[in-house]
């Protein structure tokens, strides 16, 4: 805040005239710096509609240094000529003074002094005139006087040529009253205070107003994973759905819910040390329900069932191999045996949870990952009726623009790659994997022959990096993420499809 | 999914027809295949070993074509030409049929029981080879060999210039060190002890001599007059290799499978007889085994299922008439027709189509006919109630909690199966030592724990870990989270009903610092202050306070 006085002084000034003041004539007219003014002005724009200020800038000339010492002490060549005695100096004397070089030449073609050169004692200079007029000095104090318009152009910049004078570009304000003019300052409040409240008078402060263009302060908050907020928004899609969650919370597997049980033959490249985690303790599993065991070796081996089987000697040992499940389908089909067990009622299952293969690492490919996978069981289940509920799923993540490609997959048949129009990227993209589970899969389990199950899968990582623009999976989960990353993931809302997303 | 190149203008014109290249995608997505890429072999080359060993190598445009992975019929050029012209009602079936005389035998020895106990045969007479054919023919073998085939291990294909060997060929397994010949773009013979050893820096060839090389016995099949054939599954003879101008070619499939062999064998001879004197005809071989028995090869076998119309519609979701399904059937290469008794439909398998085991793989290809895109899409009128499963809803409940509370949520692999939660914290911090103190983290995720009651020997258990990274320990935050959890979770500061918790002796904590957490009487984590060796050995400089607990007892 600017002193008071210069305050008020300034809107004494601006009242005293009808169509307002500029800032510089004002310093100048006070004697004080051009800043301070400037400073005033903000203060009193900071009280409200006090005065208005216009920026303005000007080009006016100014002494420079060497320009403000001749203006002082009179010009090089006016100084030579008043330094030289009627006897004469000797040049080299002259020569010795600071401005004696450039006075010299200049004097000389004034033709205001001449040299004897074939003095004795070496060359002499005298006095041509008895008195000089110093025009320059003149000039330069003309203009230190804020008088320059009396001179005329061309000698400006003959004194610009000579590094005297220079031109500058001076910004200043056009000051005005404004809407609530006065001449005296009311001290502004900064903040609302208990007191005030108590008392009431905030009634007759003013306050300062702030300044809304500045960020607030963040909040001391925790933060959930972006990853996992996409998760929480999956869970609910399934449950609004009426899906229930299966319990998914066993990594390790064996081969055979994995494999074996849904189909998947034994020399299946899936199944190969390449693409699948084996365990080495515990290796093996025990205990599996034996009937159905021999069913699905029988089914593998022979067929049965309507199929022809895979025609091969299935052995126990690959089936008790233990594994870091590659897919959530092995606790699908835990949760599809349990259900045949018992008198059959249709269910809708989902779950979201981690699975782990080993693949080549790159970008997008980490060696776990989450999977997502819905499943539907009931009687007389359509082709027809998969693509609808896939077309309600992703209806709820706002993509509506679905088409299927036939695929392949040992234990779907039909199945189907789902594919949605990216607006972003103008073409089609895969977004999951779906078809309907294979008889040789659920008969053997037990389940009654008109019951048809369909499923679907996706990645959550996937969706989630479109959702946060994130290019490297690196960045989105593990221990090299960087937390103001999550710090400032934005909350996870899918929704219908005229949002754009 | 393997992938097939084959070139474009080749394509077209055995198509019948050019497409541009939208065209062609479309088509590849309809039927279930997918124009992967479209490039030629100068790009390849180029992109792989630099321009300069690019010039000079063909421009002809190439598609690349990615097949699933039981579609073994449609790996070469010739097999997709016939799927997808039949797909788009060009053409009608192909026809394989078998001369009268089985004219070659193998006879099969009991050697090789232990190494490869199976061996198929069959001949293609008078083909006639083009560059393009020749190279189709070599590729669609090491496609095989890549796929059905598991990389030699199941299955081996050896082809040979029937001219120049004489049978009946006998298939047996020998020492080593008794085998003996020149083989394949070698000069001169070896053992085959020499070739593995030579082999062992083959590119290529290193990858199958596993397959055999701790055998006693290593199989190998001869002529009448003893010369080597092939020294399955690794290499051929030089002496019967074949060429451009090989008119007979002699095909032998060895295998540790014996169905896979049979289908191999199928796919080998029904995709280039047609290049034959009298296209689709092959020419049989019979297989004498040890005990005497004889099997006729190629087997060739056309399989006949019935099944309703009413089938279909219900498992598609269509309604289309008898002829209508058998029609769409036929598209797909599965000669169909209405037999007449109801909706009863009588489908034709040809030897082509090993993928088709059951019904269901039928009434895919008439969905497939029919065009996926084309099925009206509906709602299952199942009605269910949603469950959550009570541990998940617990996490949840808990997470968004532990977040208000001021702690943010770190998410680190599982793949370690490890047993704690606490080292991928203190990883997340290490790596993000640049942003401002304090850190407060924590996870809940499932850890995986040895467990003999399970049948995999192993269960998961879901922990909740969090920590607190400043100046100064700051117990009392994560001794103040610990408050907050049990707050949440409904559980009383008590001794006996409540929680409380009791100085701990643990490595992982400064001495004395460190805690059990007992809830009604039953400990379920620790927490406390890390020993410095601790937060050194994770690179990190300040006192770190920390808590892992199990959360499965408060469900």
């Amino acid at each position: 805040m600017a002193d008071t006085g210069v305050l008020e002084t300034l809107l004494q000034r601006v009242e005293k005239v009808d169509d307002g003041v500029d800032s510089l004539a004002v310093a100048t007219s006070l004697g004080v710096d051009h800043q301070v003014i400037v400073g005033a002005v903000k203060s009193l724009q900071a009280l409200g509609d006090v005065i208005s200020a216009e920026l303005r800038s000007s080009k006016h000339w100014e002494l420079t240094e060497e320009g403000t010492e001749i203006a002082e002490q009179g010009s090089h060549e006016s100084r030579v000529f008043s330094c030289i005695p009627q006897e004469g100096l000797a040049q080299s004397e002259l020569m010795k003074l600071p401005f004696g070089k450039i006075g010299f030449s200049k004097a000389m073609s004034s033709k205001w002094i001449r040299v004897d050169k074939a003095h004795e004692g070496g060359p002499r200079i005298f006095r041509t005139v008895e008195s000089i007029d110093d025009q320059v000095r003149e000039k330069l104090l003309l203009v230190q006087k804020g008088h320059s318009t009396q001179l005329e152009e061309k000698e400006k910049n003959e004194l610009k040529k000579r590094k005297l004078l220079s031109e500058v570009t001076v910004k200043s304000y056009w000051i005005t009253k404004g809407n609530s003019f006065s001449t005296t300052i009311t001290k502004q409040e900064t903040e609302l205070t208990p007191e005030m409240i108590a008392s009431g008078n905030w009634k007759e402060k003013k306050f300062k107003p702030y300044n809304f263009e500045a960020m607030g302060v963040a909040p001391d908050c925790g933060h959930l994973h972006p990853l996992m907020k996409v998760r929480t928004q999956f869970r609910q899609i399934f449950l609004e759905m009426g899906f229930t969650e299966m319990p998914t919370n066993n990594f390790i597997e064996s081969s055979f819910w994995n494999f074996d049980s849904l189909f998947q033959p034994q020399q299946h490249p899936a199944r190969d040390q390449h693409d699948t985690f084996f365990l080495s303790d515990p290796a093996h599993a025990h205990e599996f329900p034996q009937d159905y065991l021999e069913r699905v070796k029988k089914v593998h081996s022979e067929g049965g069932y309507g199929s022809q089987g895979y025609k091969y000697d299935w052995k126990i040992e690959e089936a008790q191999k233990n594994i870091l499940r590659t897919h959530t389908t092995a606790v699908s089909a835990r949760m599809l045996y349990k259900l045949a067990q018992q008198k059959f009622t249709p269910v809708k299952y989902f779950s979201i949870d981690r699975v782990f293969r080993n693949e080549t690492l790159d970008a997008t490919h980490l060696a776990e990952f989450h999977q997502i996978e819905g499943v539907v069981a009931d009687y007389g289940l359509t082709l027809g009726d998969l693509m609808g509920v896939l077309h309600q799923f992703f209806t709820k993540l706002g993509i509506t623009k679905l088409r299927f490609k036939p695929a392949y997959n040992p234990y779907t048949e039909p199945s189907m790659e789902v594919f949605s129009y990216h607006e972003g990227l103008k073409k089609w993209v895969e977004v999951g994997n779906s078809g309907v589970f294979r008889p040789e899969m659920l008969l053997p389990m037990g389940l009654p022959e008109d019951v048809s199950v369909i499923a679907w899968g996706l990645s959550l990582e996937r969706p989630t990096m479109i959702k946060y623009g994130i290019n490297n999976i690196r960045e989105l989960v593990g221990h090299k993420v960087n937390l103001q990353m999550v710090y400032d993931s934005p909350i996870c809302r899918s929704g219908p499809p005229t949002q754009t997303e | 999914m393997p992938t097939v190149g084959v070139k474009r203008d080749l394509l077209f014109k055995a198509l019948g027809r050019s497409y541009t290249d939208e065209e062609f995608d479309e088509l590849c997505f309809e039927f279930g295949l997918e124009l992967d890429e479209i490039t030629s072999e100068k790009e390849i080359i180029s992109r792989e070993q630099g321009d300069t060993k690019a010039s000079g190598a063909s421009d002809v445009i190439l598609y690349k074509i990615d097949v699933p992975a039981n579609r073994y019929d449609l790996l070469c050029l010739e097999g997709l030409v016939r799927g997808l012209q039949v797909f788009k009602n060009k053409c009608n079936r192909y026809q394989c049929d078998l001369p009268v005389d089985p004219m070659f035998a193998a006879l099969h020895s009991p050697q090789t029981e232990a190494v490869r106990p199976h061996a198929v045969a069959a001949v293609l007479r008078n083909i006639t080879f083009t560059q393009e054919r020749y190279d189709s023919f070599i590729e669609l073998q090491e496609k095989l060999h890549q796929n059905i085939c598991r990389k030699r291990s199941l299955v081996a294909i050896g082809t040979h210039d029937l001219d120049t060997i004489s049978g009946p060929f006998t298939y047996t397994a020998k020492r080593p060190g008794d085998i003996s010949f020149k083989p394949l773009n070698q000069t001169k013979e070896y053992t085959a002890t020499q070739l593995m050893s030579l082999y062992k820096t083959d590119s290529h060839l290193r990858h199958y001599l596993h397959i055999i090389e701790d055998k006693p016995l290593y199989p190998v099949i001869y002529d009448s007059n003893g010369v080597v054939l092939s020294m399955p599954p690794i290499i051929n003879g030089d002496h019967s290799k074949i060429s451009l101008k090989t008119k007979n070619v002699f095909i032998e499939c060895t295998a540790t499978d014996q169905t896979k062999a049979k289908t191999v064998l199928d796919m080998m001879v029904t995709m280039f007889s047609e290049y034959c004197a009298q296209p689709f005809t092959v020419e049989e071989a019979e297989v004498v085994y040890p005990d005497g028995k004889t099997c006729i090869y190629p087997e060739l076998a056309y399989r006949k299922e019935k099944l309703s119309g009413k089938f279909i519609n219900q498992k598609v979701g269509i309604n289309e008439s008898t002829e209508k399904i058998a029609h769409l059937l036929t598209r797909m290469c599965l000669l169909s027709q209405a037999t007449g008794a109801g909706d009863e439909i009588e489908v034709e398998i040809p030897p082509t189509r090993s993928d088709i085991i059951h019904a269901c793989d039928i009434m895919e290809d008439a969905a497939i006919a029919y065009g996926f895109n084309n099925i009206t899409r509906t709602t299952p009128r199942t009605y269910t109630v949603a469950n959550q499963f009570p541990l998940n809803k617990l996490t949840e409940l808990l997470r968004q909690d532990l977040a208000a509370a001021g702690f943010t949520e770190a998410l680190n692999f599982a793949l370690v199966a490890r047993t704690t939660l606490l080292p991928g914290l203190l990883k997340t911090i290490a790596a993000n030592r640049k942003m401002p103190l304090p850190l407060k983290l924590f996870e809940i995720s499932d850890v995986v724990l040895k467990d003999e009651t399970k049948d995999v020997g192993a269960r998961n258990s879901r922990r909740f870990c969090a920590v607190y990274y400043n100046k100064s320990p700051g117990f009392e935050v994560i001794h103040g989270l610990l408050d907050r959890t049990m707050q949440l979770l409904e559980v009383k500061p008590a001794r006996g009903e409540g929680y409380h918790i009791q100085t701990a002796d643990d490595s992982t904590f400064f001495p004395g610092r460190c805690a059990d957490i007992f809830v009604r009487g039953k400990n379920v984590g620790r927490l406390g202050v890390l020993h410095p060796d601790v937060i050194n050995r994770f690179e990190l400089t300040m006192p770190c306070s920390a808590l892992e607990m199990d959360i499965e007892p408060f469900l």
